[in-house]
C-alpha cells in the first residue's frame, strides 16, 4: 500500500509540473513546433532559427501594434503523436494566438485537426503534401505543394535538359519523397519521357551501391533523387564512384549547407528545385543572408528562409487582424496579398496554399548555387490542388 | 598480348554478369563490416551468455571517436603535444597540416579509436553489467538495452543529433576488375583490415594463455573460477577486445561512407547479431561467415528484388535459422541438460 | 452473495463510473490537454498490462509488442476509413453512432492482432530467453517494413483521414477489461500454468503442462489486447505512421512494466501512468529525457530489478478486502494462494 502511495505522490508531482509555459500577459503568443532532433534535425533547427530571427527583428522594431511577440518553441522529436500533443498543449494550456509548424507533412497532418478544432490558425512553412491544408480552413501553408514541385522538376528535365529517359531513386520511408516521385513520374511521361528504372532506399541508409549498380544498367539520361540532403550527398558520391556521370535532379529536400559537405564534387552539375537561393543578388535576400550569417554563423538554407517568411507573414496578418482572436487572425491571413518575402511574393489561394515562384538551382563547383531557371509549370493552374 | 587477354575476358562476361559480380563485391564489403561487429557479439555471448545490445552503439562511438581524432590530429594535435607543427612527427605520423590524407593517418586514427572504445567497453562492463551478473539473464538483457539507449541518446546530446561528415582520411580510387566490375580502394582497405583483425583474434583466442582462459570461461564460469582463472579480468578483457573490434568497424565504415550520426549503430548492431547467430553464436569463424552471408544476401535482395525489404532480410534469416538450425551454421548442437 | 452476481454489480458500477467520467471529460469542463494525457495513459495501461501477461507472468521475453499494436491500429483504421462512416450513420449518426462504430473497429483490430500473435507466436515461442527477445524484435521490425510498403494504408507517407474519435469511455473500458482479463487469467489454473512456465519451463513440461500451447494462448491474448490499444490510438489523432511503431516503442512499454514490477498488474498500471506523464512533466528538459530514461533503467536494474511493486501484488489485499465486504465473516476463502517469486532470482538456462 505504501508503495502505491509513493507512486501516487510521484504522479501528482509530475502532473503539477505540467504547467503552462508562461502566464498570460500582454504579448502575442505564437506556438512553434518543429523537430530539432533526429535525422532531419537540420531542417527543424534552421526553421526555428529563421522564426526566432524574425521575432527578434519585429520585437526590436516595437512589436506588433505595440505588443511584443513571444515564441513558445517545442521539439516534437520527429514523432507525429508528440506533435499532436504539443499543439494540444499550445491551444489549451499555453493559450497561443497562432501556431507555426511543422517541416514534415506527416507531423503537420497529425497536428492540423487539433489547431482546426480549437480555431487557432496554423501556418506551415515547408510541408508540401497537399493533404495538410485540406484539414480545415484554419490551416495555411506558405510554400509550394508537391504536385507543383514535382511537375517543375520533371518539366525541367524533359524540356530544358531534353532528357528522354530517366531513372528515379526514391526514399520509401519518407512521405515527401514518395509524394514527389509519383508526380515526377507522371509529368515526365506526360512530356514524352520514359522512366526506365526505379530504385528505392530508406532514409538513413548508408549503402546505396546495390541500387546504383542496378540503375546504371538501364542507362538513364538523368536520375531523379527527390530525397533529403543527408542521403542525397552520399548517393551522389557513391553514384560517381560507380561511374554514373549523368546529372541528378531533386527537390527542396536537398537544400542544406551539409549537402555539399557530404557529396562534394560529386554534386557538380546536378540540379534541385528550391524556394530561394542564398546567392540571389536581390537586396532583400542579401540582407537576410547577411543578418542570418552574423547571427548564426552559417548560410541560411531554404527552410530558414521559408520559416523566416512564414513568421513574418503571420506577424503581418496579426497586425492587420481586427483582434487577437483565432478567427480574426485567420481571416487576415487568408487576405494576405503579394506579401514580399525573402522566398518570393506570397499570396494564398483558395486552398490556403501559397502561390509562389519556384527556382531551379544548378550546383556549381565549390558548392555555390546558380539560379538556372525560374520554372513556370506548364498547364498547372496557379492553384495546384491535385 | 596481355591487353588482348583482358579484353577477351571481359567480353566473355556480359553486362548481366558484371552487374552480378559488382553486387557480389558490394555484398562482401558490407559483410566484412557485419563480421567485425558480429565477432564482438559472439565473444561476449560466448563468455557471458549475454546479448550485449550496446555493442552496436560502441561501433557508433568508435566512429565518432575517429571523427574527433581525425579532426584533432595534425597541426593542432602536434601543438597540443608540444611538438612543432611542421616537424617530422606532425607531418609524417599525424598527417601534418590540415591532416593530409594518408593510409598511416587512417590507421593511427583507427588504432586510437579502438583503444578508447576498449576502455569504454571495460567501463560499461564494470559499471552496468557486473552488478547484475548475479541476477537473471533477463535482468542483464534489460540492462544491456538500457546501456544501448543511454549511448544513443547520450550521443545525441553530446555529439549533436544531426549527422556529421567524416573527413577524408585517404584518397580513394576505383580499381577496375576482371569481369567489368570495379572495387573502391576504400573497400579493399576495409576488407584487408577486417581480415587481418579476424586472423589476429583467432590467434589470440586459440594460441594464447588468455585466449585459453576465455574459452574456459565460456565453457563453464564456475569451473574456470575453480581452476584459478581470474574470471572478472578475463571478462573485462573480452569486452575490451570486442569493443575494440566494433570501434575498428566504426572507423572503417566512416572511411567508406563518410556520414555518421548517433543512431547509426542500432540497425547495424542488430544485423550483426543476426550474423553471429547465423554462424553459430560463440563461434568466431561462424561470426565471420555469418557476416559475409548477411551482407551478400542483403545486397542481392536490394539489387535484384526490392530495396524496400532490405531491413527485413536479416530478420527473416534470423527467424529461419532459429527455426531450423538454432545452433547456427558452424555451431555445435547443444543438448539441453536438466 | 453468489460470485457472478458480485462480479456483475462490480462491472456495472465500473461502467457507470466510466460513463460519468466520460461525460465530465468530453463536456470540455476539464482542460483538453489534461484529458488528452489521461486518455493516452489509458492506452498505455492497456499496452503495459497486456505485455506483462507475457513478460511478467509467463516469463517470456517479448520485445515486439509495438508490432501488434501497429497491426491492430492499421486494421482498425482501414476498416474505419472504408466502412466506418456508413456504419456510424446507420447507427443513427452523431456521437453515439461513432462510439459504437469505434467499439466494432476496436474489436476488429484486436481480432486481427490476435491472429498476428498466433502467426508470430507459433514459430517463435519454441525459443528461449534471449533468442525469443531478438526474434520478437525482428518480427516487430518486419511488420513495420511491411506497413511501409502497403500503399493501401499509405505506406511510408502514413495513413491519414482516419475518423477522429476520442472516447474516454472506450479507452478506459478497454483498459479496465485488460486488467480484469489478465487478473482473472493469473488467478486461474491457466495462470498457474503460465507461472509454472516462468519459474521452470522444463519442470513444467515434465509435469505435463503443454508449455507451447499455453505460451501461444497467452501470446495471442496479449497481442489481441495490444491490437485493441492500437485501434484506439489510431482514432486518437486520425493519423498513423509506421515509424511510430518501431522497436523504440516496444522498449517504452517494456520500461513501463519493468519500472512497475514484472509480476505485478498494479505495477504495470503505475509504470504506464508514470511513463506517460513523465515526458509532459519533463518538457523543460526534453533533450535529456531519453538520457534520463536510460539511466533510470540501468540504475533500476542494478538496485531494484523487481521494479516498484516487484513481487508482491497489491491487488491481493484488495481482493481479500472486497470479499470480506460482500461475504461477511462467514465467507469461504476459496481463492488459491499465489506464489509469485521475484523475477530477479537466478534463472539458469
Amino acid at each position: 500500500m505504501k508503495r502505491i502511495l509513493i507512486a501516487s505522490i510521484v504522479i501528482a508531482g509530475l502532473l503539477s509540473a505540467c504547467q503552462p509555459q508562461s502566464s498570460g500577459g500582454d504579448k502575442v503568443r505564437i506556438g512553434v513546433f518543429m523537430s530539432t532532433t533526429g535525422s532531419t534535425a537540420n531542417f527543424g533547427i534552421s526553421s526555428v532559427n529563421g522564426i526566432k530571427m524574425a521575432a527578434d527583428e519585429i520585437n526590436a522594431a516595437g512589436g506588433i501594434n505595440g505588443k511584443q511577440v513571444e515564441l513558445l518553441v517545442q521539439d516534437d522529436r520527429s514523432d507525429s503523436q508528440e506533435a499532436a500533443t504539443i499543439v494540444t498543449k499550445f491551444v489549451t494550456q499555453d493559450q497561443v494566438h497562432a501556431v507555426i509548424g511543422e517541416v514534415a507533412s506527416s507531423r503537420s497532418i497529425a497536428a492540423a485537426p487539433i489547431a482546426q478544432n480549437a480555431k487557432i490558425p496554423m501556418l506551415t512553412p515547408s510541408s508540401t503534401n497537399p493533404e495538410v491544408t485540406k484539414k480545415g480552413d484554419f490551416i495555411f501553408r506558405s510554400c509550394f505543394i508537391d504536385p507543383y514541385q514535382g511537375a517543375a522538376i520533371a518539366q525541367f528535365a524533359a524540356k530544358t535538359l531534353g532528357a528522354k529517359t530517366a531513372a528515379i531513386m526514391v526514399d520509401r520511408k519518407n512521405d515527401y519523397s514518395t509524394g514527389l516521385e509519383k508526380v515526377i513520374g507522371a509529368t515526365f511521361t506526360k512530356f514524352g519521357g520514359k522512366i526506365v528504372a526505379t530504385q528505392s532506399y530508406q532514409e538513413g541508409d548508408q549503402d546505396f551501391n546495390a541500387q546504383l549498380t542496378s540503375l546504371k544498367g538501364s542507362n538513364p539520361e538523368v536520375i531523379f533523387v527527390p530525397g533529403y540532403y543527408n542521403d542525397v550527398g552520399l548517393i551522389a558520391k557513391q553514384a560517381r564512384d560507380k561511374g554514373i556521370t549523368v546529372p541528378l535532379i531533386g527537390g527542396d529536400g536537398w537544400d542544406s549547407e551539409q549537402l555539399y559537405k557530404i557529396g562534394g564534387t560529386a554534386l557538380n552539375g546536378s540540379y534541385f528545385t528550391n524556394h530561394y537561393s542564398p546567392f540571389d543578388t536581390e537586396p532583400k535576400v542579401q540582407k537576410f543572408v547577411n543578418d542570418y550569417k552574423s547571427r548564426y554563423g552559417g548560410t541560411p538554407d531554404a527552410l530558414a528562409a521559408t520559416a523566416y517568411d512564414a513568421a513574418n507573414i503571420m506577424f503581418d496578418a496579426i497586425k492587420r487582424s481586427k483582434s487577437l482572436s483565432g478567427p480574426d487572425i485567420r481571416d487576415a491571413l487568408a487576405a494576405t496579398n503579394a506579401f514580399p518575402g525573402v522566398t518570393g511574393t506570397v499570396t494564398f489561394n483558395q486552398n490556403r496554399d501559397a502561390v509562389k515562384p519556384i527556382v531551379m538551382i544548378e550546383i556549381k563547383d565549390g558548392g555555390t548555387y546558380a539560379v538556372r531557371e525560374r520554372v513556370n509549370v506548364e498547364g498547372a493552374a496557379v492553384a495546384s490542388n491535385q | 598480348m596481355k591487353a588482348r587477354q583482358w579484353r577477351l575476358t571481359s567480353d566473355r562476361y556480359g553486362p548481366r554478369m558484371s552487374t552480378f559480380l559488382q553486387q557480389l563485391i558490394n555484398g562482401i564489403s558490407l559483410g566484412a563490416i557485419y563480421s567485425l561487429i558480429a565477432l564482438g557479439y559472439t565473444m561476449v555471448y560466448g563468455v557471458l551468455k549475454l546479448i550485449n545490445f550496446a555493442h552496436g552503439d560502441v561501433y557508433m562511438v568508435g566512429a565518432f571517436m575517429g571523427y574527433y581524432l581525425a579532426n584533432g590530429l595534425g597541426q593542432r594535435g602536434a601543438q597540443m603535444l608540444g611538438m612543432s607543427p611542421d616537424g617530422f612527427i606532425a607531418r609524417g605520423l599525424l598527417g601534418g597540416g590540415t591532416l593530409e590524407p594518408s593510409l598511416i593517418t587512417a590507421l593511427v586514427v583507427m588504432l586510437l579509436a579502438m583503444a578508447i572504445c576498449a576502455a569504454i567497453g571495460v567501463i560499461i562492463e564494470r559499471l552496468a553489467y557486473r552488478p547484475v551478473r548475479k541476477y537473471s539473464r533477463l535482468t542483464a538483457l534489460i540492462t544491456a538495452i538500457g546501456v544501448s539507449l543511454l549511448l544513443e541518446n547520450g550521443g545525441q546530446v553530446v555529439f549533436g543529433a544531426e549527422p556529421k561528415f567524416f573527413p577524408e582520411l585517404f584518397r580513394k580510387r576505383n580499381i577496375d576488375l576482371v569481369g567489368g566490375a570495379s572495387i573502391n580502394s576504400a573497400d579493399v582497405i576495409v576488407l584487408v583490415i577486417a581480415l587481418a583483425l579476424m586472423i589476429a583474434l583467432q590467434w589470440i583466442v586459440y594460441r594464447t594463455k588468455t585466449g585459453r582462459a576465455m574459452r574456459a570461461v565460456s565453457f563453464n564460469l564456475q569451473s574456470a573460477k575453480l581452476m584459478g582463472i581470474n574470471t572478472d579480468r578475463i571478462i573485462s578483457f573480452t569486452f575490451a577486445l570486442g569493443s575494440a573490434l566494433a570501434a575498428a568497424a566504426g572507423v572503417l565504415v566512416a572511411i567508406r561512407i563518410p556520414r555518421i550520426d548517433p543512431l547509426m549503430g542500432i540497425l547495424v548492431g542488430l544485423k550483426a547479431f543476426v550474423a553471429a547467430v547465423l554462424g553459430g553464436i560463440g563461434n568466431i569463424p561462424g561470426a565471420m561467415l555469418g557476416g559475409l552471408l548477411i551482407g551478400i544476401t542483403e545486397t542481392m535482395v536490394v539489387g535484384y528484388l526490392s530495396p524496400t525489404y532490405k531491413d527485413a532480410v536479416a530478420f527473416a534469416i534470423l527467424i529461419l535459422i532459429l527455426l531450423f538450425r538454432p545452433s547456427g551454421l558452424l555451431g555445435t548442437v547443444a543438448q539441453e541438460k536438466v | 452473495m453468489p460470485r457472478y452476481l458480485r462480479n456483475l454489480i462490480f462491472g456495472l458500477i465500473v461502467i457507470g463510473i466510466l460513463f460519468g467520467l466520460d461525460f465530465v471529460f468530453q463536456a470540455g469542463l476539464i482542460n483538453p490537454y489534461y484529458t488528452r494525457i489521461l486518455m493516452l495513459c489509458g492506452i498505455s495501461i492497456t499496452m503495459a498490462v497486456s505485455l506483462n501477461l507475457i513478460n511478467g507472468f509467463t516469463g517470456q521475453f517479448s520485445i515486439g509488442h509495438a508490432g501488434f499494436m501497429a497491426v491492430g491500429a492499421y486494421s482498425a483504421a482501414y476498416f474505419s476509413v472504408n466502412y466506418g462512416t456508413s456504419l456510424a450513420n446507420s447507427l443513427g449518426g452523431g456521437k453515439l453512432g461513432w462510439v459504437v462504430a469505434l467499439a466494432l473497429t476496436t474489436l476488429i483490430g484486436a481480432a486481427i492482432a490476435g491472429i498476428a500473435g498466433l502467426a508470430v507466436g507459433i514459430p517463435s515461442l519454441r525459443l528461449r530467453g534471449d533468442y525469443l527477445a531478438i526474434v520478437t524484435l525482428g518480427f516487430g521490425q518486419i511488420i513495420v517494413v511491411f506497413l511501409n510498403n502497403i500503399e493501401a494504408v499509405g505506406g511510408a507517407r502514413g495513413y491519414s483521414g482516419i475518423p477522429i474519435v476520442k472516447s474516454f469511455f472506450w479507452i478506459f473500458l478497454i483498459a479496465v477489461l485488460t486488467i480484469v482479463v489478465v487478473y482473472n487469467i493469473v488467478n486461474s489454473a491457466f495462470g498457474r500454468a503460465l507461472i509454472s512456465i516462468r519459474e521452470d519451463e522444463l519442470a513444467a513440461e515434465a509435469m505435463g503442462v503443454n508449455t507451447t500451447r499455453y505460451k501461444v494462448m497467452a501470446f495471442v491474448i496479449s497481442s489481441a489486447m495490444a491490437g485493441a490499444g492500437g485501434a484506439l490510438l489510431a482514432h486518437f489523432d486520425g493519423y498513423l505512421n509506421p515509424k511510430s511503431f518501431e522497436f523504440i516503442k516496444s522498449f517504452e512499454f517494456l520500461i513501463m512494466i519493468i519500472l512497475g514490477g514484472l509480476g505485478s498488474i498494479v505495477g504495470s498500471v503505475i509504470g504506464a501512468i508514470v511513463l506517460t506523464i513523465l515526458p509532459e512533466g519533463l518538457r523543460g528538459f526534453a533533450e535529456y529525457r531519453m538520457v534520463i530514461y536510460s539511466l533510470l533503467l540501468i540504475i533500476l536494474m542494478i538496485t531494484r530489478p523487481q521494479g516498484l511493486l516487484g513481487s508482491s501484488d497489491a491487488f491481493k489485499g484488495f481482493r481479500k478486502r472486497l470479499r470480506r465486504l460482500t461475504e461477511g465473516p462467514s465467507g469461504t476463502a476459496s481463492s488459491a494462494t499465489q506464489s509469485e517469486t521475484s523475477v530477479g532470482g537466478e534463472n539458469p538456462r
